[in-house]
């Protein structure tokens, strides 16, 4: 008995040294942020550190009475690089938070990954695959972001309804993000009535767009666009140079920013344009007034207004910071009380409230955005309809939506 | 043949390499866990990856871009029949029969690439097999029924061997250390032998080697098998230590990292690879702690620049001159071009 004991000791103190290292002696806990600041997410990643640059300000690099120490890693946005740093910051930095990544197949191999490190614990960054908390979730990843297919909650039935939209084709990026994102946007417009008539898959990287336009049905409503980045603004180009009439509907990507403060003729065709977000421009609430003030006066030089993926990266940090205040900054053993504490939490954010379900995924509002004109005649979207507390699956019950099986190519399908 | 291939280099002491060794051994018990497995065995697995391009740039004096590709055709063929996310619960073959096929896969692709690229020669061959490594990139991007497209695939399971994964970090760095050193071992072998004679042969002067009776193309192309059987090890342990694959792992940017270890280390012998492939993946983590993030390319151009100024032939040159041998080349072959 005796020596079955000490042994135990022996493990326990091995495990102990192995992996709780300093940190807790020196009082201090060790957050990890994970973006990409190269490839082709730089802008995207800036943000990222900008937002948790301020939300740890703002908290005077202190929670739970322990200072906080905060060691950035960067990826490009490519799974493996993801993996290589995350597994440097757990392994090497020995951080006890991670937060990131930043895009869908990096999120994909970092919830993986957490699953072989179960005392620490990971927060979400800005990826949006919807596979990542839907299917096989790791019990230590938390995503208070919602993901790529809740974005698109209300845009159906408001094309559908206020635009009377009946038949509409696809043009998407053919990858996980671009499924999800067309699911998202199918499951209500399908439910409705509404036809998908076509679907145009296009890579990543695609310069040439004219076979996908020319491919566009003639009797085809609209076009709903997922696109990202510069492909949005090359496919924007040239669709207004086809001469093409049909009215758009865009995915998330494709009213970023980024693509809106691109300039060029395809501008006017944008005008107009309906889409959906978790976030919006000009919201007339003061909480939303207050958190752009501060991201312009923190950040002189940076976007007109803070973007999605800065508003990701804020609101995990937040809610690290609001858990680890509940818990008095106890993470010690494998962080059991600061995970409970973290997925019991809610938080009031610029664009309304946000919770954790069962899998640890953000229930939040989905803004239903139109792009507008400002008088200066920069572009921005104006929101039409809050569409409040979107969770996972839509509002549908949990085994159904699962049962259909994860979004791909031909699944939804309502030709 | 001239005077300067390795068979009549000085012989390494037993004792340099029986201590090297042992130093691998012992090595992971004395450091953590990122440095078994984020460091050290995945240095090794590109070491092996970047190998394959030095036995073919050392002996044969053929330079292929198309090496990680070839890593890549092998890791999606296993990725293909194993248990990964979106598999279901029953892998297409056990992994014994799984990691075969790959091997088979590797080497073949490395045999096909080499049909067409000993049809050229120097820097045409350089094009030729960068063009087919990008034209394996597109297809990997491209095609979503059998590669999974973009995506490619996450969650690829790691065998378990009597009740231990293969992917726990001791393991998997004694897996990476026994397959480098045996790979290392083949190619130190292979060139003593009379068809590793002939490939140093053809690298020396082809027409000699023709009118000799030697079929040039035959050899060269056998070298691109032997070569993409290398990689194709590495492809299996780089799918097993990133649990996944995806077009990004084949894509310019991987490709030109194994290039980039191959010349910092030193084009002109075997262990090169691996040192170049310590190098680059040393600056790679630790680029954010010298530099900053935004600065590792810059930083890994940098080093690649001086080393190629100061020491063309690599690190391993680098060493040689520090010691002062300047006479013989220390077995050390820089492939002359023709």
């Amino acid at each position: 008995m005796v020596g079955h004991r000490l042994s135990r000791i022996a493990a326990a103190a091995g495990i102990a040294a192995a992996f709780s290292v300093s940190a807790f002696a020196q009082g201090t806990v060790r957050i990890g942020g994970l973006a990409t600041l190269d490839g082709p997410f730089v802008a995207l990643g800036q943000e990222a550190f900008r937002a948790m640059e301020l939300a740890l300000e703002e908290a005077n690099y202190t929670a739970g009475g322990r200072k906080i120490e905060w060691i950035k890693e960067s990826s490009d946005g490519r799974p493996d690089v993801a993996l290589t740093k995350a597994r440097k910051l757990i392994e090497q930095d020995k951080v006890d938070i991670l937060i990131g990544p930043m895009s869908g197949g990096e999120g994909l191999a970092v919830k993986e990954y957490a699953k072989s490190v179960p005392n620490r614990t990971f927060v979400n960054g800005f990826s949006a695959a919807q596979e990542t908390t839907l299917v096989s979730p790791a019990p230590n990843f938390f995503r208070f972001s919602t993901d790529g297919a809740q974005w698109q909650a209300g845009l159906g039935t408001y094309a559908y309804d206020t635009k009377g939209y009946r038949n509409v084709a696809v043009v998407a990026g053919d990858y996980s993000f671009g499924y999800t994102q067309v699911l998202g946007f199918m499951s209500e417009f399908c439910a409705k009535g509404g036809k998908v008539i076509e679907k145009i898959w296009v890579p990543n990287g695609t310069k040439d767009f004219s076979s996908s336009i020319a491919r566009i049905p003639a009797k085809a409503d609209a076009v709903y666009v997922m696109l990202g980045g510069a492909d949005a603004v090359n496919f924007l180009t040239q669709y207004d140079q086809s001469g093409a009439k049909q009215p758009l509907i865009a995915g998330s990507n494709v009213v970023d920013q980024t693509v809106l403060s691109s300039k060029g003729p395809f501008q006017r065709q944008l005008v107009g344009t309906p889409s959906a977000h978790m976030v919006a421009d000009e919201i007339d609430t003061q909480a939303y007034r207050d958190y752009v003030a501060q991201y312009k006066k923190r950040f002189p030089n940076a976007l007109s207004s803070p973007s999605a993926p800065y508003y990701g990266y804020y609101v995990a940090t937040k809610a690290v910071l609001t858990a680890l205040n509940q818990v008095g900054g106890d993470i010690s053993g494998d962080q059991a009380k600061f995970r409970q504490a973290l997925a019991g939490v809610k938080l009031d954010t610029a664009y309304g409230p946000v919770r954790l379900d069962e899998n640890r995924q953000a229930i939040a509002n989905i803004y239903v955005t139109e792009v507008a004109r400002r008088a200066d005649g920069s572009l921005y979207n104006r929101p039409i309809k809050v569409i409040p507390n979107v969770n996972q699956t839509l509002g549908q019950p949990r085994d159904a939506f699962v049962a259909r099986g994860v979004p791909s190519r031909d699944n939804p399908s309502c030709p | 043949m001239n005077a300067r291939r390795p068979l009549m280099a000085r012989p390494q002491p037993w004792m340099v390499r029986t201590l090297l060794l042992g130093a691998l051994v012992v090595y992971p018990l004395l450091v953590p866990v990122f440095w078994v497995v984020s460091v050290g065995a995945y240095a090794i697995v590109l070491g092996i990856i970047a190998l394959s391009l030095t036995f073919l740039a050392a002996y044969g004096g053929m330079i292929s871009m198309a090496q990680m590709a070839i890593a890549g055709a092998a890791g999606y063929a296993l990725a293909i029949f194993s248990l990964h996310s979106a598999s279901g619960d029953i892998a297409l073959l056990p992994w014994p029969s799984a990691v075969a096929v790959a091997m088979v896969v590797g080497t073949g692709t490395g045999l096909l690439i080499g049909v067409v690229a000993v049809r050229s020669q120097g820097i045409y061959m350089l094009m030729s097999t960068l063009a087919i490594a990008m034209i394996l990139f597109y297809l990997a991007q491209q095609n979503t029924t059998l590669l999974h497209g973009f995506d490619g695939f996450r969650g690829v399971a790691v065998p378990t061997v009597s009740g231990m994964s293969l992917r726990d970090p001791l393991p998997f760095y004694y897996l990476c250390l026994v397959f480098g050193a045996l790979l290392y071992g083949l190619v130190l072998y292979l060139v003593r032998t009379p068809f590793g004679l002939a490939i140093q042969g053809i690298r020396d002067d082809p027409r000699r080697m023709t009118s000799l009776g030697y079929r040039v193309a035959w050899h060269q192309v056998a070298a691109y098998g032997v070569a993409g059987f290398i990689a194709a090890v590495g492809g299996v342990l780089a799918l097993w230590y990133h649990g996944g694959i995806s077009p990004g792992s084949i894509g310019m940017t991987a490709t030109v990292s194994v290039l980039i270890a191959s010349v910092i280390g030193g084009l002109g012998h075997p262990r090169g690879a691996f040192i170049g492939a310590l190098t680059y993946v040393l600056i790679q983590i630790f680029a954010v702690d010298l530099v900053g993030n935004e600065r590792f390319n810059s930083l890994i151009g940098f080093v690649f620049l001086v080393i190629v100024m100061l020491s063309p032939d690599g690190l391993i040159g680098l060493w040689r001159r520090i010691r002062g041998d300047r006479t013989g080349l220390g077995g050390v072959v820089v492939a002359p071009r023709q």
